[in-house]
């Protein structure tokens, strides 16, 4: 009896997990287990092979163990001793075959998906190119093709192969969207990587850092917005006009010449040591992590999200390498017509 | 000679008179070169060490247990992830693990000690050295943050600007040649001081696996330290080695770390499966089934352990070929992993089990690592791994290895051997609360981060966006965590009670034990065995008692036992190199004062720590330890019946 | 004592003095497993090098730096200290206390010839050629390859030196002969790991 309960209470919170499992296997736009595009099907496709395995072998073994627990533990007064059974070659060979067995089960479709995987359309011309760069702790984007550099938000013609090639300005990083592939390292120059990805659905994805970067490691987060082949030629060319819209102000645009475009552009002005800021007011999120949505509750109106960003910057994320606009001899008045100019600088 | 010191001293009363100044207190513990209280050093050392990383790890949980918590700030949050990774392996487990196998190994062997002594001693003193160092760092400037992998760039001076990375690059150094003198030790014990008739293949498992153990920590500890010398010259001597504007290579990094990191996981498991091998038989009363296809799954394990290291660098960019040459060669190490399963199951198969506190950690190691080994399996197919790597599914994977997998091994071993090293048996009711806290803790724990991985947790984030169906997951495990740390507690509570309790073991306390530990008593005296055991097959104490014998045939009359002196040099040795390791980490810093400066600066403190380690070398090399001999009637006079 | 000790064991002074007694068996398998260990040291740190070799950041390359006579010169020199240890092995064999010491003696003075050498040349190197350890990853890794040698081969002349003294005051017994095989164990060790340095530091930076 008491054999019996202890099994069920193994077996408890295992049921507990897999109703959770059930219950929801996370954000369509975040997860693994809800692949979004052919990569993530991929690594999907051998994940659910390997688990199938994997759950036979448990099986198995549980079987096994709890048979064995229950049926041949020593009952009270039992004394004799039991056969010492030296072995079983038969029985050895039969868990050596078996196991090998599976283990080229898997490994044949792994060493194809590896090869699979391995084309980075590089010198595919139908495909787009981006320069990814990894800063702590932003996301540096630049279409090679269209002379085009953006930051944290990725904009993608839906279906299209993404030939990417991925770098590091700092420290390492790893480019992960979860739904739409697995990841991959930005190493510094010298070690390069490229690799490639496509998103057959219109909608934006949420990417992360997974590579420990330093503090703000858990809040490197971009997002990749899939669009239609019209609207992404359509930012692409408003992305292109030279033309930079600065604050009308002209006392507020000459400081945030002065204070912002020393590290950040917006247009043709300025530089891109910083992320660029053309544009800035269409994206999705501040920052990476202050979600531009106020119809969610943990989203803000843009221009609240830039103020919080603005006043504070270390608070937001910390030990990121922005200064701190009011040390750069800003005025709450003036970061906050900055926030305002900057959340207005929409895209047409 | 030695006899002739003897000889000299034979007119002090026997019985307590030895020819040999003995220490008592501290001094003792200092000086001892006993396997049997180097033992227990390594667990009460290793203990500490294991505490603080539990404290780690619940800090770690706290922080974690709701989204955008407070609780910790990230670099605070970043230290604690790094600390608890390394304090975890190479100061808490290996240290318990080390702990066992000087408990065991000399006496399963039928040897009255390692084959050196001073070795084992000097070992310990240099990995405690070594993990107070690297602790030193959380009151000297701040821990390490950069991971217990401390990938370079991140943990190179231009991004972890505090001494932190030092602490970890010489704390390990020191720590890490404590554990390098340690393998060597054994590999020689085992070769060399097998009692009469003990072949290899007579071996118990376990010393079989310490044996392995101790090979691998031979090949692969050398390989960090030189990553970690590395490491601490580009940071402290300003070369450029990771530097990648002077032609540097941040990657070199990952594969000098992992060629020791991989076979570092053989390391810590290894030992668990040699104490699952000795508690199922004993708890079965059955002989181990198959016990050279263990042997030789061992071996292979070890073997295989060495060529799978790029498995956790598939997303650095290695190319298709060499993700797809280390995805197999991975995979096959699940061949010899089943192997061993199966044969513990079917050891019990036709036994009769008894669920004592060892036992039952056992039976619980079996589906936990069972559930760890699956999910390295799934880890090995690249294209998948690309998804795993760096979330919570590997965090889930590699705990369900090393806590499901060795800690439930250890606790199956101390639970088992503490009779032995004590004299006294653990309450087996308390024994049963702290595995059932802890194994039901710690599935609870881990199981849910397999799912937080794959929903999109990356690993090492000091805090998460509310509204990824990561909250109540995480919460579970924070909850879990609390409930493993219940059963720890029971177990200290355990220790406490039993040390209160007189010292009453028998020889054989389990009653159904097979090899020799369990034909002296417990704990043993000084010199392990009165007469060296004559060795007549595997299981060597289990088939004496089936032939109707109560204890060994002896291989060599009664005669005086030689022993090695008790030495302050081991302690001193490992001053010498904890001083001179502080010396070389501020050797750049200006102390804004002269003297200080002066004394750093000029690697005058440094010299000093050399001149201490190389001095009580010299000393140890130009007077010879003839050691001291315990005569027969002494012998008599300590036998506990 | 310790005289009496030596005179009692030179009777019967076994052939093989270094494995006379368990101790002296343990130390010489011990000391194997350990230069097993560093052969792993030295490896990884030759993988290093070859890693790093042409990162030579502006910096001087090996093909501009080395100077062959000389390193041809400090090889010889090692080798023929080699050959001295091996020559002082022979003379333990034999019991023959005082050859061991003068062979023992020749050997350190090679050593420290060697050691002369190799200063001479990093101070060359820094000096007129600006080629310190931070110059480049070529240079961090060859200095701590060859530096790492260097230091193994001054930690030797000290270890052989000690014995020397060692030897003269204790004599040649079953406690002092292990200690000076194994340290001819580790001479010839540190000579073998200079011969990968001579082909792969020096011969390939000159071709390579």
């Amino acid at each position: 009896m008491m054999k019996t309960w202890q099994a069920v209470k193994r077996l408890l919170p295992m049921t507990a997990m897999f109703g959770l499992f059930l219950a929801g296997c996370g954000r369509e736009d975040l997860s693994v287990l809800r692949p979004q595009g052919p990569q993530a099907e991929l690594s999907y496709g051998l994940m659910e092979l390997s688990i199938s395995i994997m759950i036979v072998v448990l099986l198995i073994v549980f079987t096994i163990a709890a048979y064995v627990l229950i049926r041949f533990r020593r009952k009270p007064g039992q004394n004799e001793i039991p056969e010492q059974v030296e072995g079983s070659i038969k029985l050895e060979i039969l868990w050596t075959v078996i196991p090998l067995i599976l283990v080229v089960v898997l490994a044949v479709p792994t060493v194809k998906a590896v090869f699979a995987a391995g084309d980075d359309h590089a010198n595919d011309k139908d495909a787009i190119k981006v320069k990814v760069t990894g800063h702590q702790y932003w996301w540096e984007f630049e279409y090679t093709d269209y002379k085009v550099t953006t930051a944290q938000d990725l904009i993608i013609p839906v279906g299209k192969d993404i030939a990417f090639e991925l770098e590091t300005k700092d420290v390492l990083h790893s480019f992960w969207v979860p739904s739409l592939s697995g990841k991959i390292d930005t190493n510094p120059a010298g070690t390069i990587n490229r690799f490639s990805f496509s998103a057959p659905n219109e909608g934006v994805y949420r990417g992360k850092c997974a590579e420990l970067c330093g503090p703000s490691h858990g809040f490197m987060e971009f997002k990749v917005k899939s669009v239609s082949e019209q609207d992404f030629q359509k930012w692409i060319d408003s992305m292109k006009a030279p033309v930079a819209v600065l604050p009308e102000d002209p006392a507020l645009a000459e400081k945030f010449k002065a204070a912002c475009l020393t590290c950040h552009a917006v247009g043709d002005q300025g530089i891109n040591n910083a992320p660029n800021l053309t544009g800035i007011g269409s994206r999705e999120s501040i920052a990476g992590i202050l979600l531009n949505d106020d119809t969610r509750e943990d989203g803000a109106p843009i221009e609240e999200n830039l103020k919080t960003w603005l006043h504070d910057p270390q608070s937001v994320k910390p030990g990121n390498l922005m200064p701190n606009p009011k040390d750069l001899g800003l005025s709450d008045a003036e970061i906050d017509g900055i926030a305002e100019y900057l959340a207005n600088y929409k895209l047409d | 000679m030695a006899q002739a010191a003897h000889t000299l001293n034979s007119s002090k009363p026997l019985g307590h008179g030895h020819s040999v100044k003995r220490h008592t207190g501290l001094m003792d513990w200092l000086t001892t070169v006993d396997h049997k209280k180097i033992a227990i050093l390594y667990l009460w050392a290793g203990g500490l060490f294991f505490g603080i990383g539990g404290i780690e790890a619940l800090l770690i949980r706290w922080q974690l247990i709701k989204p955008m918590n407070d609780f910790l700030d990230a670099q605070t949050f970043n230290e604690l992830i790094t600390m608890h990774g390394t304090t975890m392996i190479f100061l808490g487990v290996m240290p318990i693990i080390f702990a066992l196998m000087n408990a065991v190994i000399p006496l399963q062997i039928g040897a009255r000690d390692v084959a050196f002594p001073f070795l084992n001693a000097l070992g310990f003193w240099t990995f405690l050295f070594g993990g107070i160092l690297l602790n030193l760092s959380w009151v000297m400037g701040g821990a390490p943050d950069a991971g217990w992998t401390a990938y370079t760039p991140l943990s190179t001076s231009t991004y972890s600007t505090t001494h932190g990375v030092d602490f970890y690059t010489i704390g390990l150094q020191i720590a890490g040649l404590g554990t390098l003198i340690g393998g060597i030790n054994f590999l020689a014990t085992i070769i060399t001081m097998r009692a009469p008739g003990m072949t290899y293949m007579r071996m118990p498992m376990f010393a079989w696996t310490t044996f392995i153990t101790s090979a691998i920590i031979l090949f692969a500890f050398p390989a960090v330290t030189v990553g970690l010398v590395l490491l601490t010259f580009d940071r402290i001597l300003g070369a450029n080695f990771f530097e990648v504007g002077a032609g540097g290579n941040p990657v070199l990094w990952q594969h000098i770390f992992w060629i020791f990191g991989h076979p570092e996981v053989y390391i810590l498991i290894l030992p668990a499966f040699g104490i699952i091998s000795e508690v199922i038989p004993t708890f079965s009363r059955k002989r181990l089934f198959g016990y050279s296809s263990m042997v030789f799954a061992t071996i292979l394990i070890a073997f295989l352990g060495f060529m799978v290291w790029a498995h956790h660098m598939f997303t650095t960019g290695l190319g298709p070929v060499a993700n797809a040459l280390f995805s197999v060669s991975t995979m096959l190490i699940a061949v010899p992993t089943g192997i061993k399963i199966f044969n513990w199951l079917f050891t019990m198969w036709g036994g009769q089990v008894r669920f004592t506190t060892p036992n039952l950690f056992a039976a619980g190691f079996i589906p936990t690592f069972t559930m760890g080994g699956v999910t390295g399996v799934m880890l090995a197919s690249a294209p998948a791994d690309f998804q795993f790597h760096d979330t919570y599914f590997v965090v889930a994977h590699f705990h369900y290895v090393i806590v499901g997998g060795l800690v439930l091994g250890l606790f199956a071993g101390l639970h088992y051997w503490w009779p032995k090293m004590f004299g006294r048996m653990l309450s087996e009711k308390l024994g049963k609360w702290t595995f059932w806290t802890f194994i039901i803790g710690f599935h609870l724990t881990f199981f849910v981060q397999h799912f937080l991985g794959l929903m999109g947790m990356q690993r090492r984030v000091f805090t998460y966006l509310p509204n990824q169906q990561f909250d109540l997951l995480n919460l579970v495990s924070t909850i879990g965590a609390g409930l493993m740390s219940v059963g720890t507690i029971i177990f200290l509570i355990n220790i406490y009670l039993t040390s209160r309790k007189p010292a009453d073991a028998a020889n054989d306390p389990w009653e159904d034990g097979r090899t020799l530990e369990w034909t002296i008593p417990s704990p043993p005296p000084e010199y392990n065995f009165k007469q060296t055991p004559l060795i007549r097959g595997i299981d060597a104490f289990w088939k004496e008692k089936m032939a109707g014998n109560k204890g060994m045939t002896p291989a060599e009359p009664v005669g005086s036992i030689h022993m090695p002196s008790a030495t302050i040099l081991p302690f001193t040795m490992s001053v010498g190199i904890f001083i001179a390791g502080l010396g070389f980490m501020f050797s750049r810093d200006d102390f804004g004062n002269a003297f200080m400066s002066f004394m750093f600066n000029y690697y005058i403190v440094t010299a000093i720590g050399l001149i201490i380690t190389f001095g009580s070398m010299l000393l140890r090399s130009l007077y010879d330890d003839h050691g001291w001999h315990i005569e027969p009637e002494e012998l008599e006079g300590s036998e506990r019946t | 004592m310790t005289t009496a000790h030596a005179e009692a064991s030179k009777e019967e002074f076994p052939h093989e003095p270094e494995k006379a007694t368990l101790e002296g068996r343990n130390k010489v398998l011990a000391f194997w497993l350990f230069l097993g260990g560093e052969a792993v040291l030295f490896g990884t740190l030759f993988a290093t090098f070859l890693a790093l070799r042409n990162q030579t950041n502006e910096g001087p390359s090996a093909n501009e730096l080395f100077h062959l006579p000389l390193v041809a010169a400090a090889t010889f020199i090692l080798l023929v200290s080699s050959l001295t240890s091996v020559f002082a092995i022979q003379a333990m064999h034999r019991n023959r206390p005082a050859v061991l010491r003068n062979w023992l003696l020749v050997t350190v003075v090679l050593g420290l010839g060697f050691l002369i050498l190799e200063i001479y040349e990093f101070t060359q190197y820094v000096r007129h050629e600006d080629f310190g350890m931070t110059t480049s990853a070529f240079s961090s890794a060859f200095y701590t390859l060859v530096g790492f040698h260097g230091a193994h081969v001054a930690f030797g002349i000290a270890w052989i030196s000690i014995l020397i003294g060692q030897l003269m005051r204790k004599g040649l017994t079953v406690v002092t002969a292990p200690k000076v095989y194994v340290s001819a164990m580790y001479w010839h060790f540190i000579d073998v790991v200079w011969v990968f340095i001579f082909t792969v530091v020096y011969l390939l930076g000159k071709v390579g």
